[in-house]
């Protein structure tokens, strides 16, 4: 493998970490406040069709992120009415959202714009386009550090740059403010936190609707930056990928870069048959690769490498004592 | 109140009544969906042919999971559709434990030509054909002596388009070089267009030039980004050259259209058995139209209209993947 196929490979990796990463990062909010969320899968779908909408009928993609951010949040919002306001199973309201996304999105999608639920094909400003970095360029034909900066760091839509700058921001907003103090107090023991006069119910919202926004841009970047235009289904599962990685990740937002950035290798591998059979002489199913995220998360799961703890309220709907 | 729910109950009934002695026939689309661009739209493009030409109508159903393919076939049986029209390879095991059970309906399924069952017509295709005929094209389209295929879910029928392709490129030039991908081994991979995008940049830093995609709505994804990176791409089933035009060198034509078209004409009297639409009856092409007219050359033309009337003939044999589950051009 030469060191150019190695960066495309890395490249690869970037692209297809990006929307996991963020996803992750939504769920770690959502979980660490103790809901439990396997909604984002539909929350991506909502936001992928949504923002791939409105940016064909407005064709303006900022326009479009933000109706895929809201789309997100609705859907977020409703998740959090029947599992912090109606105290009901969190699960199956994720499932439930699940479901509803992939209905709702070709439905919808059906009747604006009669392409059997897709949208149209995104053109010009209805879509992120890569951003040159300054310089990238000029140092394009730097060896080593050429092709590193300008085919890897440089060249990704604007979305990939706030996923991995929303890395180190969920690490400061959870281990330096006084509200990350509590929001992971509040999915460890909410009750000590309601004896300490915060509203528990606040911060679990605060904590759904973050998720929503980060969800809405991972479901963004598919449609309108990876993609032009929505196709039905298309977040294919990466929504149960990223609750892999965060489980892969104990719950630790730069543990989640690693853990998405590894899948997303798995990933890239799986597009280059070629580069593994070259690596390790023999040839290897694509399918292995596919399911290696789940295999490494059940070896975690079951404590053969570390434990995997997750917060200890997660799941549980609170109710106050009377 | 009552009165009013009596009259409505009355009127349902003699609307239902009405719809099961017309016997419409019915169309059940696979997990695609009606509008994939591709293998279903075919399907749907002939039905409404045939719906135009003689003013009658159709009931048609997209699938949303494998559950429900038995379940609808009997809800159409049931509800008195004759003949019921499905398109998808996965109908067979369902068609062969329903069809017994209702004598009096016939049914027809597309790519599914091994039932051997008194009231169903099995319709194949000779997709290898076409896909030889893509294939040199493709190779002759190139400009870096590799062409590549993505495929959706890694089933037989999708090998053997990637066989047939990987046949006709060689066949043009015996010094191209292959490079053959599947999206997934689920049904998922027909609708994953991101990965669709990813297997096409892999495929161009390995040199591809021309890549031709057989996988569904994941082909969206794969011609998109053969688009935006500024190589030629290959459409699939439905004529796609329109989708960037200037920008797809063509598409395999699978005539879905004209079997479902045919099915539905025959009505009631369905002509049962097994067929295969090959080159030779039209089944199967390559699309030529104002949007690629540029892309080929007429010594590209040339050559490929001579191996098609070749393969028509019978003086030149494409080998079919299905047939031993191996490929001559191409190993997976």
């Amino acid at each position: 493998m030469d060191y150019l196929t190695f960066i495309q490979l890395l490249d690869s990796t970037v692209r297809l970490a990006t929307p996991l990463l963020l996803a992750c990062l939504a769920g770690l909010f959502s979980e660490r406040a103790g809901i439990f969320d396997i909604g984002l899968e539909g929350k991506m779908l909502a936001a992928a069709f949504f923002s791939a909408a409105i940016a064909s009928l407005t064709g303006n993609v900022w326009i479009g992120l933000m109706a895929g951010i809201g789309a997100s949040l609705l859907l977020s919002g409703l998740h959090g009415l029947a599992s912090i306001t109606f105290r009901g199973n969190q699960l199956i309201s994720g499932v439930a959202i699940n479901f509803l996304a992939a209905g709702m999105t070709v439905l919808i999608a059906q009747d604006w714009f009669q392409q059997g639920g897709r949208t149209p094909s995104l053109v010009g400003g209805a879509r992120f386009e890569g951003i040159t970095l300054p310089g990238a360029d000029a140092m394009a034909d730097t060896p080593i550090i050429g092709p590193l900066y300008s085919e890897l760091i440089s060249g990704h839509s604007i979305l990939v740059y706030l996923a991995f700058a929303a890395v180190p921001l969920t690490w400061w907003l959870l281990y330096r403010t006084r509200f990350g103090l509590r929001l992971r107090a509040v999915g460890e023991n909410p009750a000590s936190v309601d004896t300490a006069g915060i509203s528990v119910v606040g911060l679990r919202y605060a904590a759904v609707g973050i998720c929503g926004i980060l969800c809405g841009v991972a479901g963004a970047y598919l449609s309108t930056a990876l993609q032009a235009g929505f196709v039905k289904d298309m977040s294919a599962g990466r929504g149960f990928i990223a609750l892999a990685a965060l489980i892969f990740a104990k719950w630790r937002p730069w543990y989640a870069l690693w853990a998405t950035l590894l899948f997303g290798l798995f990933g890239a591998l799986e597009t280059r048959p070629d580069v593994i059979e070259a690596l390790i002489g023999m040839k290897v199913q694509g399918q292995l690769l596919g399911a290696l995220p789940y295999i490494m998360t059940v070896v975690i799961l079951a404590g053969f490498v570390g434990k995997a703890i997750p917060p200890r309220a997660g799941g549980e709907p609170y109710v106050k004592e009377r | 109140m009552t009165l009013m729910t009596k009259f409505l109950g009355a009127a349902a009934a003699v609307a239902l009544s009405a719809g099961a002695a017309l016997a419409e026939p019915a169309l059940i689309f696979d997990l695609g969906g009606k509008f994939d661009k591709s293998f279903n739209e075919a399907a749907f493009a002939g039905a409404q042919r045939w719906a135009e030409e003689t003013g009658g109508t159709f009931r048609d159903i997209e699938l949303q999971s494998e559950a429900q393919r038995e379940q609808a076939l009997r809800r159409f049986a049931e509800a008195g559709a004759n003949p019921i029209v499905m398109t998808g390879f996965a109908f067979a095991d369902a068609l062969s434990q329903v069809a017994s059970d209702y004598p009096d309906t016939k049914f027809a399924v597309v790519d599914v030509n091994w039932l051997d069952l008194p009231n169903v017509r099995g319709i194949g295709f000779a997709e290898h054909e076409g896909s030889y005929l893509v294939g040199m094209m493709a190779a002759q389209a190139s400009k870096s002596g590799t062409v590549s295929f993505i495929g959706g879910m890694d089933i037989p029928l999708i090998r053997k388009f990637a066989c047939g392709y990987a046949q006709g490129a060689v066949a043009a030039d015996p010094d191209v070089k292959v490079i053959a991908n599947m999206t997934g081994t689920t049904p998922a991979a027909w609708n994953d267009p991101v990965k669709g995008s990813e297997l096409t940049k892999a495929q161009i830093s390995q040199g591809s030039d021309v890549v031709f995609a057989a996988a569904g709505g994941t082909g969206v994804g794969v011609l998109q980004t053969a688009a935006d990176e500024g190589i030629l791409s290959i459409g699939v089933d439905s004529n796609q050259n329109h989708l960037h035009p200037g920008k797809v060198l063509t598409s395999m034509l699978k005539r879905v259209d004209n079997a479902v078209y045919d099915a539905m004409k025959q009505g009631t009297d369905l002509e049962t058995g097994n067929f295969t639409m090959t080159l030779a009856n039209g089944g199967v092409g390559y699309a030529m139209d104002e949007n690629n007219k540029d892309l080929v050359s007429a010594e590209m033309q040339s050559t490929v209209d001579a191996a098609a009337a070749k393969i028509a003939d019978g003086s030149l044999t494409v080998h079919d993947y299905s047939s031993d589950d191996s490929c001559p051009a191409l190993s997976f």
